[in-house]
């Protein structure tokens, strides 16, 4: 009963309850990500097509990744994905101190995958394998190599940028909660970013088998 | 006045620590199988496991099992697009040269 | 209505000066607040709209600015007026201009921004502030390509062919590209706010079948929004992405395929062309509805069509590729398919026909727009289905054939649409009426305006004159005039509304709630409405275009004996 003036309080003008815009803001951050999943898709377009054509030069191109660094950073992103989803929670409760550590685990998580993804882009750098006038790969059946290359530095690139405009999102929120601005008729915020932490997960998750475990049985 | 629905339905934490342990399994599951020669099956395996990560990410870790109609709708629109992009432009790289024509 | 108040609910003695008309709003959104800030920081759909209106009309101008360049240098055969190069970017910035600066945000930007939630008995859309963004992204896109355009613009048509754009193209292709990225959050932005506010802020009683056909209409072009753009976005970064980074995904050294650029562009660049016409289609359900007075005839029926052409509007891509190196057995699927998606513009245009059927109608500028649109739509239309029979395409390919059809929908649709919606809502938008003469006689010289310029342009792509070329035979020089003439004839027509919609503001006689006696929530309110759009919360209770019905005429009284 007490929750009149709370409710009123974050009620912006054009809702006529908590509820209808508590569904709204989620309903929108959905209709983004369905955006954002089609925004991959045009690579995941290109790589099946491109992947269908040139399959001995894939094979040979993905098994120069260093495996255990990426089933680690998989594992580091669902482990972010956990504590993102921890998050959620806490600010469902309105206990803004644990959100914000939450987030903050999350995002040093999210910080590892990119350390880890750096030091992948380094040393793809070292062998050459970057795509442009100093490509150079070693291999018999591989001239098509750079393509694959042109798809993982695309699609991994693109990924990585999500996550980083993702920190940039958790930051803000970690802002807010250390204001204790959430509560349980006012997380809306913290659950659209969620959303699209885990959506940038979800990607991982497909990038994984498509670009590291091809062929590896050979 | 915010009734208890208002709120959300609030996950049990142990739902979320499952789901965690699922995922960690079916990656070292991912990995392992990828050094098994299963020939063709190895990326239907691959995909397959994807497919549940990503299911389960979906229904608990973004609510989308407690949420509105709708969104599973939105969910299941955008992956149809999605196929539709594929498959709709593979059947030209892959029915190249059916008719018999040259060079098409 | 009580005649001795206002709708606004001031009593008529206490308002100084003339008498004025029942349901004219002295105070309305438009005088709420004053200040450039107020304007540029706005929350409220309706100045949004307005803002929109400035934008695009800014970006029509130039294109159409383009097209004045174009159809000069086509008076004459020889390419005398500009270099070859120089050409391709004037039609290349037409294009651009005209399709993502215009086309695409213009009738969601204005008129579905004013509209829908008045339409359906909201306060606001679900989400202002990203409507208020959606417009400052457009316009950082637009003047990116604008900046483009003035240090010599792009010159691989508005279609971004790789490998011309990716690898070889010396032109500001980049900037364009991202100018155009930037522009789709823009358009994505509106698509999710209709959609989430067209299903969760409905007024109470308004079910989605008492909605009127255009919210269906813009339901339908924001599920597009929504699914489409993020693939043309994709694929204009991969062209910058190959340009700048080397990251060759369509470069054929290796081992690409310029083809796969196609299919990714057309991916979204077909379902586009239904966000430019569904939109227009939804103005003219309302027109004929409301100058018919009557409902529309099949309203399921035209509601249903607007999203099955969202839908297979997404399975026909391949159409625009017959003779670019797809596989022949996709290009006759792609043929069968494109067959398909005419059938539920037809339904429309059946129904809005049987519609005027035993109507009662008026002569009204709207109605003269709407007119004109099922005509040359249709023309539009029907020579799509001849263009999606593979065999015609070979021959007319690339050639005037194509431009005259896509302008036919495009101009004699969309943007007569456009004009038609404007000129009805015009009175509500700002409060004034416009003189009736000028913008009957700027109808007329649009329609004759426009069927002088294109329609000769469909015989010279039949005789073989291609498109994107300066120059031609002399044996086609004729029609070539004709074609230029018309544009003249065009542009005036566009131009008068300028004036007298600008003269209205001043000095045009003030409009009363509902001027033209039509339904529709928006006809319930004052014009102009007040910020919050109501001044109390519509409840409906009625079905859509709830017109009496018309009295029976003679032969139809049943004599009895």
């Amino acid at each position: 009963m007490s929750h009149e003036g709370e409710a009123v309080v974050g009620l912006h003008h054009q809702f006529d309850t908590t509820l209808q815009q508590k569904e709204a803001a989620s309903f929108g951050m959905w209709l983004f990500l369905v955006t954002e999943a089609l925004f991959f898709g045009g690579l995941f377009c290109a790589y099946t097509i491109y992947r269908w054509s040139y399959p001995e030069s894939f094979t040979a191109a993905s098994r120069t990744l260093n495996i255990q660094l990426g089933t680690f950073n998989t594992a580091v992103l669902i482990g972010s994905s956990l504590t993102m989803a921890l998050a959620v929670r806490a600010a469902q409760l309105g206990k803004n101190k644990l959100c914000a550590l939450l987030l903050a685990l999350t995002i040093l998580l999210g910080a590892v995958f990119l350390g880890v993804k750096a030091k992948e882009y380094a040393d793809k750098f070292e062998h050459h394998h970057v795509p442009g006038p100093t490509f150079h790969f070693e291999g018999e059946g591989a001239s098509h190599a750079q393509m694959y290359f042109c798809l993982y530095f695309a699609m991994t690139g693109l990924h990585a940028f999500h996550m980083i405009i993702g920190a940039g999102l958790l930051t803000f929120v970690i802002v807010q909660a250390l204001r204790n601005k959430y509560s349980p008729s006012n997380y809306n915020f913290v659950e659209g970013v969620g959303l699209y932490w885990h959506f940038v997960d979800l990607v991982w998750i497909f990038l994984f088998p498509l670009l590291y475990l091809i062929g590896r049985h050979h | 006045m915010a009734a208890h629905g208002d709120h959300g339905h609030v996950t049990p934490l142990k739902q979320y620590y499952a789901v965690f342990l699922a995922l960690m399994v079916l990656t070292a599951i991912t990995t392992w199988v990828a050094f098994q020669d299963l020939g063709f099956l190895n990326n239907v395996v691959a995909l397959g496991i994807a497919g549940i990560k990503a299911t389960m990410v979906i229904l608990i870790f973004m609510h989308v099992r407690h949420s509105t109609r709708v969104i599973p709708v939105v969910v299941l629109s955008s992956l149809f697009w999605l196929a539709l992009l594929l498959v709709v432009t593979w059947t030209d790289y892959y029915s190249r040269g059916w008719l018999g024509v040259v060079g098409r | 209505m009580k005649p001795e108040t206002t709708i606004a609910g001031q009593p008529a003695s206490a308002v100084a000066g003339p008498p004025l008309p029942v349901g004219y709003a002295r105070r309305n959104y438009i005088n709420a607040k004053y200040g450039a800030k107020s304007w540029l920081l706005t929350l409220d759909h309706k100045r949004i709209a307005i803002l929109y209106l400035l934008s695009v009309t800014f970006f029509f101008a130039l294109g159409g600015l383009m097209a004045v360049l174009i159809r000069l240098e086509l008076a004459t055969p020889e390419g005398d007026l500009f270099q070859p190069d120089v050409y391709n970017r004037l039609f290349t910035m037409h294009g651009v201009m005209m399709v993502f600066f215009f086309l695409i945000p213009a009738i969601p930007g204005v008129l579905g921004n004013f509209l829908i939630p008045i339409m359906i008995g909201a306060r606001d859309l679900a989400f202002p502030r990203l409507n208020l963004a959606s417009w400052y992204i457009y316009n950082v896109g637009a003047v990116m390509a604008f900046w483009a355009m003035l240090h010599g613009g792009v010159d691989t048509g508005w279609t971004f062919y790789t490998p011309l754009s990716s690898i070889y193209s010396n032109t500001y292709v980049v900037v364009t590209a991202v100018g155009i990225f930037i522009n789709g959050f823009s358009s994505i932005l509106t698509g999710i706010n209709f959609i989430v506010t067209i299903h969760k802020m409905r007024a109470p009683g308004m079910t989605w079948f008492r909605l009127p056909l255009f919210v269906w209409a813009h339901y339908a072009t924001s599920l597009i929004m929504v699914l489409g753009t993020p693939v043309i976005a994709i694929t204009v970064l991969l062209v910058g992405a190959e340009r700048l980074l080397h990251i060759g995904i369509f470069d054929p050294r290796l081992g690409g395929d310029p083809v796969l650029f196609q299919h990714l562009f057309w991916f979204y660049s077909h379902p586009a062309v239904y966000i430019m016409i569904l939109p227009a289609m939804g103005v003219i359900s309302e027109l004929v509805a409301a100058f018919a007075r009557k409902p529309i005839f099949g309203y399921a029926f035209v509601a249903f069509s607007s999203v099955a052409i969202a839908v297979l509007g997404f399975l026909v891509w391949g159409h625009h590729m017959f003779v670019a190196g797809q596989s022949i057995y996709s290009g006759v699927v792609f043929s069968v398919l494109s067959m398909l998606v005419a059938v539920p513009s037809a339904i429309k245009v059946f129904n809005w026909t049987a519609t005027l059927y035993k109507g009662s109608v008026s002569w009204d500028t709207p109605m003269l727009y709407a007119l004109g649109f099922i005509g040359l739509f249709t023309i539009g239309g029907l020579t799509g289905v001849m263009l999606a029979t593979l065999g015609i395409d070979a021959h007319v390919h690339d050639t005037y054939f194509i431009i005259a059809h896509f302008h036919y929908i495009m101009v004699g649709g969309a943007i007569m649409g456009y004009l038609g919606g404007m000129h009805y809502w015009w009175p509500k938008i700002t409060g004034r009426l416009y003189p009736a003469f000028w913008s009957k006689l700027s109808a007329l010289t649009v329609f004759i305006g426009f069927n002088v310029t294109f329609f000769p342009q469909f015989l010279l792509g039949y005789m073989g004159m291609p498109r994107r070329y300066h120059s031609y035979p002399p044996e086609f020089q004729v029609l070539n005039v004709m074609s230029s003439a018309g544009a003249t004839i065009l542009a005036f027509g566009y131009l008068l509304p300028l004036l007298y919609f600008v003269w209205s503001m001043r000095w045009g006689p003030r409009a009363s709630a509902n001027p033209w006696g039509a339904a529709g929530l928006e006809w319930q309110t004052t014009s102009p409405p007040p910020t919050d759009n109501f001044h109390a919360r519509p409840v409906v209770t009625t079905p859509p275009y709830d017109y009496p019905e018309p009295a029976p005429s003679e032969e139809e009284v049943p004599v009895v004996a």
